[in-house]
């Protein structure tokens, strides 16, 4: 892993990699779309008789308005915004917890590495989309569940495939010769850990977050298209309930459906190539030899 | 006599699980005093357990049996201060010249982090000029090699500032394993030449691990000649190569591809694998297998450590006739000047 | 006077990076009598490694083979399409690689690791026919027959090198390149693989080129020994000869530097460190280092001379 001269060397990099140039830019369409539009357009339109009702995509409503007159703009626009939050913030408890205790548990080993070990093999066995669901319709008042609250009950599962790859890149630098060198030059545990082994692993952390939060959409919108989740506010996997509700596939509501199907995608197609982006980074294929 | 700075006490190394596991090290006992101001191989093959021998005296990991002791007090029980201390005190050199360098730093970085966590100097500048000083002293120019990366400079650059590190700390004991083996031939010289001075210069007791008996030859004085976990040979070392008398040495010995034509690779009679015994099952000299001249003896029982010499042993029942030295005092063949 | 087995003329194998060209192999020309051990030897960064992939043509981009000439057998390797290389390969040249590892597949059986490339050359055996080939080959490497069944983790690091060794002479080439075939292996095994290499070299009567960096390897098996330095060719000479009369500063820093038995203590190398490849020094590109260097050898390249019969040097010494 070498370092880069600033932005230049960044572009350069973009050039090389255009996998995860190309996640970049998606992604941050999303983002600008999810908020700079929010000066212009105010979130009232979002919800149920803001205006009328099974309208197609015209010149004064571009998305068209669903069934409930819910103007399908705004509800997109406050819909990609929260699902984006849902997943960053459970994608990032994720990849803290997971950090955490695949640092600990790979470099320490011990009773802590076994006790986790153990929970990790479980949480893996059980179908985590099962145990979301169990434990989602089990809070008190899950219709009025707030973003911060659907994302913990995502950190349930999310911390485990951060936990799992970072232990497992630990225990492979664990026995190299700098370790080594930085054991014989004083350094405590601790300070391995932070000085020595993370910045080495900064790609595999990059790679574990991208996972994590592109696990935490995809958990939301599971349980949000099943109507386990706020009822009222304009998710995009509520959107894609309240369509299927309302028959929008039998009505011929062609707008309502595919406008959720595209930006869901995108959503998707943008953590795929991060991912591809980023493997690429840690791993690099050609390898210039002279 | 007093207590050695560091001693493997009848120590067994044992890797892998109970149905698929490796003697690394057999019973190795082997002490080494404070003031023993001599430079001793540890030479062998792969598999012969030297570097399991490195590992175990810089507590990297422990003994199956037996014990480890610094300074009289087993490694297994220390604790912070401790550990502090000993680890202040014995210092190594290793193998790869890239990977003993975090590549997200500058290599300044091999020397200041040791200086700053054994306080070795007052001050920012003071930690500097030391800096300056063991590069200069192994050769290098501090303004070529600091602040640079480590995929910025050649591996014998590497390799030297590892060996200014090693000088800059003034260790009570340094291990090196295989300090030159990736090194290019013209370098390893200014390399070994630094080492020796360390040792003469500074009185500092070097191990030299290695498989490559040429370098071994010219840097050190005793040497330990090791097969499988097991002592073969150990002594002087100009002896031991110019005239060695452990069917095993003789066999490495005469492998040795000389640089010099006339100088042909000797002759062994067929040595070379009369069979592959599996390893567990051997319960005699380890080196039977391969060994023509073996005899009944050799397959059943373990061949003591025969002294031919006052500064040589051999373990090997052709040598007999000699007094045995109990294996515990194995050191007495190194205080022979 | 027949002609050479191998004439490299003029070889250029540059590699193009963001700063520039790194010239791996710059210049370099030398002859190989057929039946002749030559040995190529250098530090690194002396372009050894580059020429054995520029004999294979092996070189990825962003290394190309920049010009020059390389005749096998009165073909040029160099102007051949990659279908007519890949055609050459194996029949007439061969390469025996420096890790084993790499180059066996951990997933094939040895017999059929064999005999694959004979068939895709397009040699038609039946199946006794192939057996015997096999437990030939492995009697040729000194391996018993049982080894045909095996996978290659089965067996150690020595053995596995010979396998590849087999492999390389299947075909019976003309030319076997070997790349510093034992410089993962223990010293004893290393003999070993060695003596087979002599002993299938003088019974099959193929050439050799042994690429390396241990001079006491080379002094014990090669008949003629090349000296590379940062790319360039520094002096070709019968072994025995360069050894008891280097013409190169070069090689006679080298073999002083060489610990022998009777030297003991005495530690000389070589000062200074190798010259980028991205900019090498003008003139003689050993000048910065050498003890013998005066105003000519800064300014203008030496050039690669028959300084005595049989003895070629690239040193401004030997060409007044």
């Amino acid at each position: 892993m070498q370092r880069g001269q600033g932005f230049k060397g960044f572009l350069n990099y973009i050039r090389r990699n255009p996998a995860f140039g190309g996640g970049m830019v998606i992604l941050v369409v999303l983002l600008l779309f999810a908020t700079v539009t929010t000066i212009w357009i105010p979130r009232e339109g979002a919800y149920p008789l803001a205006t009328m009702p099974k309208q197609p995509p015209s010149a004064e409503h571009p998305f068209g308005t669903d069934s409930v007159g819910r103007d399908l703009l705004p509800t997109l626009i406050y819909g990609t915004q929260m699902t984006l939050s849902i997943g960053m913030i459970s994608g990032c408890i994720g990849l803290g917890v997971g950090t955490v205790l695949g640092f600990m548990t790979g470099y320490f080993g011990g009773v802590f590495d076994t006790v986790v070990k153990f929970l990790v093999d479980v949480l893996m066995t059980i179908p985590s989309f099962l145990l979301l669901v169990t434990i989602a319709s089990s809070v008190p008042d899950p219709e009025e569940m707030g973003i911060l609250r659907m994302a913990l009950i995502l950190s349930i599962v999310a911390w485990v495939q951060p936990t799992r790859a970072i232990r497992a890149q630990v225990l492979s630098m664990r026995e190299r010769a700098f370790v080594m060198m930085a054991k014989l030059s004083g350094m405590s545990g601790m300070e391995i850990i932070i000085k020595e082994l993370m910045p080495n692993l900064m790609p595999y952390l990059a790679i574990s977050l991208a996972g994590a939060v592109n696990g935490g959409v995809l958990g939301s919108l599971g349980l949000q298209t099943l109507g386990i989740g706020n009822l009222r506010e304009p998710s995009l996997g509520m959107t894609i309930y309240w369509l299927r509700y309302y028959n929008a596939f039998l009505q011929g509501y062609w707008w309502w459906i595919i406008e959720p199907v595209i930006v869901i995608a995108l959503i998707f197609i943008a953590f795929l190539l991060l991912s591809i982006g980023l493997d690429e980074f840690a791993n690099p294929r050609t390898r210039r030899t002279v | 006599m007093s207590t050695p700075l560091l001693e493997l006490k009848n120590v067994t190394k044992i890797f892998g699980s109970k149905s698929d596991y490796t003697v690394a090290l057999d019973g190795m006992t082997f002490a080494l005093d404070e003031d023993f101001p001599k430079i001793v191989t540890i030479a062998g093959e792969s598999g012969s357990g030297k570097t399991t021998m490195g590992m175990l005296m810089l507590g990297f990991y422990g003994p199956t049996m037996g014990e480890v002791l610094f300074r009289g007090q087993p490694l297994s029980t220390f604790k912070g201060p401790e550990l502090y201390k000993f680890r202040r005190q014995i210092q190594a050199v290793f193998q790869d010249p890239f990977a003993v360098y975090n590549p997200f730093y500058k290599v300044d970085n091999l020397l200041s982090i040791p200086i700053k966590n054994y306080k070795l100097a007052g001050s920012r500048s003071e930690a500097r000029e030391m800096m300056e000083n063991a590069l200069e002293r192994v050769g290098l120019r501090p303004e070529e090699t600091l602040g640079r990366y480590p995929h910025q400079l050649s591996g014998g650059q590497r390799q030297r500032i590892a060996v200014a590190r090693a000088l800059l700390l003034a260790p009570k004991l340094l291990i090196t394993d295989e300090p030159v083996s990736m090194v290019d031939a013209s370098l390893r010289s200014t390399i070994l030449k630094s080492l020796r001075a360390m040792n003469q210069d500074f009185g500092i007791p070097i191990l030299y691990i290695t498989h490559d008996l040429t370098t071994a030859y010219h840097v050190s004085d005793y040497i330990i000649i090791l097969y499988r976990g097991s002592v073969m040979e150990a002594g002087n070392v100009d002896k031991i190569i110019r005239d060695p008398q452990h069917p095993y040495t003789k066999l490495l010995v005469s492998s040795i591809p000389w640089p010099d034509p006339d100088l042909s690779w000797g002759g062994s009679e067929e040595m070379i694998q009369k069979s592959q015994v599996a390893f567990k099952e051997i319960t005699g000299c380890k080196f039977e297998p391969r060994c023509p001249y073996s005899m009944d003896i050799c397959r059943t029982k373990v061949p003591e450590l025969f002294m031919t010499n006052g500064d040589r042993v051999v373990a090997c029942y052709l040598q007999k006739d000699n007094p045995a030295l109990p294996r515990e005092e194995l050191s007495r063949v190194f205080t022979e000047a | 006077m027949s002609a050479p087995l191998l004439q490299v003329i003029n070889l250029k194998v540059y590699y193009y990076v963001e700063a520039g060209a790194v010239k791996a192999v710059d210049d370099v020309s030398f002859d190989l009598e057929s039946g002749i051990k030559m040995g190529l030897v250098g530090e690194s960064g002396s372009g050894k490694s580059t020429m054995a992939q520029a004999m294979m043509r092996m070189i990825k981009p962003p290394g190309k083979i920049e010009s020059g000439h390389m005749i096998l057998d009165g073909i040029d390797l160099v102007s051949l399409s990659e279908e007519q290389m890949r055609q050459t390969k194996l029949r007439k040249l061969a390469m025996i690689p420096q890790g084993a590892m790499n180059a066996l597949n951990p997933v094939m059986r040895i017999d059929r690791q064999l005999i694959d490339g004979m068939l895709d050359h397009g040699v038609v055996m039946s199946k006794d026919e192939r057996e015997q080939r096999v437990t030939e080959l492995l009697e040729m490497v000194d391996l018993p027959p049982k080894v045909a069944m095996m996978y290659p983790h089965e067996l150690s690091g020595g053995m596995q090198q010979r396998v590849t060794v087999a492999q390389s002479i299947s075909m019976e080439p003309d030319l076997i390149i070997a790349d510093e075939p034992t410089s993962a292996l223990d010293v004893v095994i290393q003999r070993q693989v060695m003596e087979t290499i002599n002993r299938l070299q003088e019974r099959l009567g193929i050439s050799v080129i042994l690429i390396g960096h241990d001079m006491g390897l080379m002094a014990q098996t090669v008949n003629r020994l090349a000296v590379m330095y940062a790319g360039r060719m520094m002096e070709i000479g019968e072994t025995r000869k360069m050894f008891h009369d280097p013409l190169h500063p070069y090689t006679q820093l080298l073999i002083e530097s060489l610990p022998v038995l009777e030297n003991k203590g005495v530690f000389s190398g070589i000062p200074g460190i190798t010259p980028s490849l991205l900019s090498p020094p003008e003139g003689c590109v050993f000048h910065t280092r050498c003890p013998k260097a005066w105003e000519r050898c800064r300014e203008e390249i030496p050039q690669f001379v028959e300084a005595q019969p049989g003895r070629w040097v690239a040193c401004h010494l030997h060409t007044a």
